[in-house]
């Protein structure tokens, strides 16, 4: 018997076997107008990152990523084809074509970036892996964690984190790894483990699904970083570019006060860093094989950066998480775009 | 026989090759088999410029690097600074931990409920009936959800475990045993076992000889269990019981100490044995209503007695239609226990085809190993099966 994974992972590997060896030098920005649809592979939903809602349309600042490149390629932020994919399936199933971003909470490592024939092209949210613990038990630090059972989502870079951290504090811990964040939660919530560890970002989402979040708080205790990033094929540079500036051209609109309400009125702007940004000043999208008005597409249909965080991850959402280091670096935080010129 | 002009031909005159049956075969078959080889290199070859065409890395080198995960159940030591090719180890042996508790425990519930299905007792005969129908009907990752999700998750937590005395606790976590702790001189102990167990065939032996030549017959099953088991406890009374026992304790969130049968294991081991049962059951029932009633009524005529009737003459030739079907069963048994992670039991599959796969991206290489493992232990399996059907086939003389 085979689950869904086993047959994603095995056709994945299949394909890799498979197909001609000429494929790997594919043009995916071709192959993408053609389809007239940008190929994303999302999760298996996480709430703020990507997640269907009540009426079956992807929502999360994940998927804003995806509906920029589909903006800023095909001019429509709605061509895009979701692929679901879990935490083991994502990089084999970037790896084989089946999908050509892969912008899923990833964190950005160095054998990540450099083992799998992958680029990560930028950071959208900078996390860093925290824990959850049930308010009854009063423990206020990880330091008090010693011995406690930990539930883990398995294949993610929580699962070596916190290998790390107890053996350098000469801790003990007993993992109980599930398959899927949902099996996580469901594992938590019945009192197998002790704990629920992950990025801080999706501890707040998966709080709010508890059947009564208030039994349940965040040690306000982070022990690692985990820049989470879209990630693309390596050999393809236009494409990688692309995704790359999309997600630029998003943190540059919010620096500059460009937002999809007022992006129309600024295209009369005098500041020549909007022109430039708009494609009134200049062709910066040739370089990647893509009309002047790319940003103006992103902009109009799916926001800037501090539109996306706000109503996916931000105040405006159901997480309220606070903005905090992903600030632009004009406000003290790290987001930080090269200017496009 | 007509005779045509042709087949005049000289004596040693050979046929050209392609009109030889024997010839146009054997061809056939090389050009099979060069066919399936050229595919092999050619997969094989594209997927290497695959592979490096699109800069990822191959080769088993991953598996001597440092894995730095942790693992729930191991059976041998590992910590988080163990290599990879360490988890393909616990997974391979959890994996083997869990398909042969399965195998054992589905195949007694199966020949216990397929003997019961035929008993002349209507309600035995019915409740087994209603066992098989129930349990063969539902998909197995449900009953696997079952067990888990529904009965073992309902156990109290850690610091209201159910109690068996102060040494034994069932709880949300799991079962905690004590752990029996072995002193110096405790080594007799196996000895005298495994002297025991030498005596008592040595015992069988002689008495069948003795039977057959004397007709005379000792209750030799009781004396050997008393040699087997009496023998041992005599030497542990004498050495003055040289074993502590470990408690389980709790300390802060968990029991320390003993031994802690985890929930994903007993999940897993009773909803993969109740599952294969039902279908053991069945194999047993068709096997034992595939000898012909005469043979029974032939063997009651001999004034058998009706214990002897089932041994000596039922069982053995019912063995041989279940045995092959049998191993089909245990086949399906190991293979799904690869459901293990729906439920994050730590067996290969969850752990060297999941966490180790992901950590290290070499999907190809993790991939092929853990198919070759199924496919290995699947064939030693059956290999063994053959051998065991093959002593047990009729003996044409």
């Amino acid at each position: 018997m085979l689950n869904k994974k086993h047959l994603v992972l095995l056709a994945s590997t299949g394909a890799i076997t498979l197909a001609g060896a000429a494929t790997a030098q594919a043009d995916t920005l071709e192959d993408t107008m053609e389809r007239g649809a940008v190929q994303c592979g999302v999760s298996d939903g996480l709430p703020g990152f990507s997640a269907p809602d009540d009426d079956g349309n992807w929502q999360g600042i994940d998927v804003d990523v995806c509906r920029a490149v589909a903006a800023a390629v095909l001019g429509d932020s709605e061509a895009v084809n979701y692929i679901s994919l879990n935490a083991v399936e994502r990089f084999t199933a970037l790896q084989s074509g089946e999908v050509d971003v892969l912008s899923r909470n990833t964190t950005w490592t160095t054998t990540r970036d450099t083992t799998l024939g992958l680029n990560f092209t930028g950071v959208t949210f900078y996390d860093g892996q925290g824990f959850m613990v049930p308010s009854d038990l009063n423990i206020t630090s990880v330091d008090e964690l010693d011995g406690a059972s930990i539930c883990i989502q398995s294949g993610t870079t929580t699962e070596l984190n916190l290998a790390d951290y107890f053996r350098a504090n000469d801790m003990e811990f007993n993992p109980i790894v599930f398959d899927t964040s949902e099996q996580t939660v469901g594992g938590y919530q019945a009192g197998r483990c002790d704990v629920l560890t992950s990025d801080t970002s999706q501890l707040a989402a998966l709080r709010i699904q508890l059947s009564d979040p208030s039994t349940s708080m965040i040690l306000s205790d982070v022990i690692s970083k985990e820049p989470l990033g879209p990630v693309v094929r390596q050999g393809d540079d236009t494409w990688f570019n692309i995704v790359k500036w999309s997600l630029f051209a998003m943190l540059n609109a919010e620096e500059l006060g460009v937002n999809s309400d007022n992006v129309d009125e600024m295209l009369e702007s005098e500041n020549p860093n909007i022109a430039r940004l708009l494609g009134e000043d200049g062709n910066y999208g040739e370089g990647m094989n893509l009309e002047a008005d790319w940003a103006y597409n992103i902009i109009s249909q799916v926001g800037n950066y501090g539109q996306s965080f706000d109503r996916n991850v931000g105040m405006d959402s159901p997480l309220e998480i606070e903005r905090g280091i992903n600030k632009l670096w004009t406000e003290g935080g790290l987001q930080y775009a090269p200017p496009i010129r | 026989m007509s005779v045509r002009p042709n087949d005049a031909r000289p004596a040693g005159h050979k046929p050209p090759f392609w009109r030889d049956r024997a010839k146009r075969a054997l061809i056939f078959q090389l050009i099979l088999v060069a066919v399936v080889a050229a595919f092999l290199i050619y997969i094989i070859g594209n997927t290497q410029a695959n592979l490096e065409a699109r800069g990822i890395t191959t080769g088993f080198g991953f598996l001597s690097d440092t894995a730095g995960f942790g693992i729930g159940q191991t059976l041998i030591e590992y910590s988080s600074q163990s290599s990879y090719g360490r988890t393909f180890v616990i997974g391979l042996l959890n994996t083997l931990l869990v398909g042969g508790l399965g195998v054992l425990a589905a195949s007694i519930i199966g020949f216990i409920v397929g003997i019961a299905r035929l008993s002349p007792n209507w309600l035995i005969a019915k409740l087994a009936n209603a066992y098989i129908e129930t349990f063969r009907n539902i998909p197995l990752l449900l009953q696997i959800f079952f067990w888990y999700f529904a009965v073992l998750r309902t156990l109290p937590s850690a610091r209201e475990s159910m109690a068996f005395g102060e040494a034994i606790f069932l709880n949300v976590r799991g079962l905690y045993l004590p752990q029996p702790l072995f002193e110096s001189g405790f080594g007799l102990i196996p000895a005298t076992f495994i002297v025991a167990i030498v005596a008592s065939i040595a015992l069988v032996i002689w008495n069948k000889r003795r039977h057959e030549a004397t007709g005379k017959r000792l209750p030799v099953f009781w004396m050997s269990l008393v040699i087997i088991f009496g023998l041992p406890l005599l030497v542990l009374v004498v050495t003055g019981v040289p074993v502590t026992w470990e408690m389980p304790v709790l300390r802060g969130f968990n029991f320390g100490g003993g031994i802690t049968i985890i929930p994903e294991f007993l999940a897993l081991w009773l909803a993969l044995s109740i599952y294969t049962a039902s279908f053991i059951a069945e194999i047993v029932r068709s096997g034992i209503q595939a000898i012909p009633h005469g043979q029974t009524e032939a063997a009651q005529a001999l004034s058998l007695p009706r214990k002897l009737v089932l041994r000596l003459v039922v069982i053995p030739q019912a063995m041989r239609v279940i045995i092959p079907p049998l191993t089909s069963q245990y086949l399906n048994l190991i293979k799904n226990s690869s459901l293990a992670t729906a439920i994050g039991y730590p067996d290969l599959v969850s752990v060297f085809a999941g966490t180790t796969l992901n950590q290290t991206g070499q999907a190809i290489e993790v991939i092929a190993m853990t198919m070759a493992v199924y496919l290995i232990i699947s064939l030693l399996v059956s290999m063994f099966m053959n051998w065991f059907n093959a002593r047990v086939a009729l003996v044409e003389r």
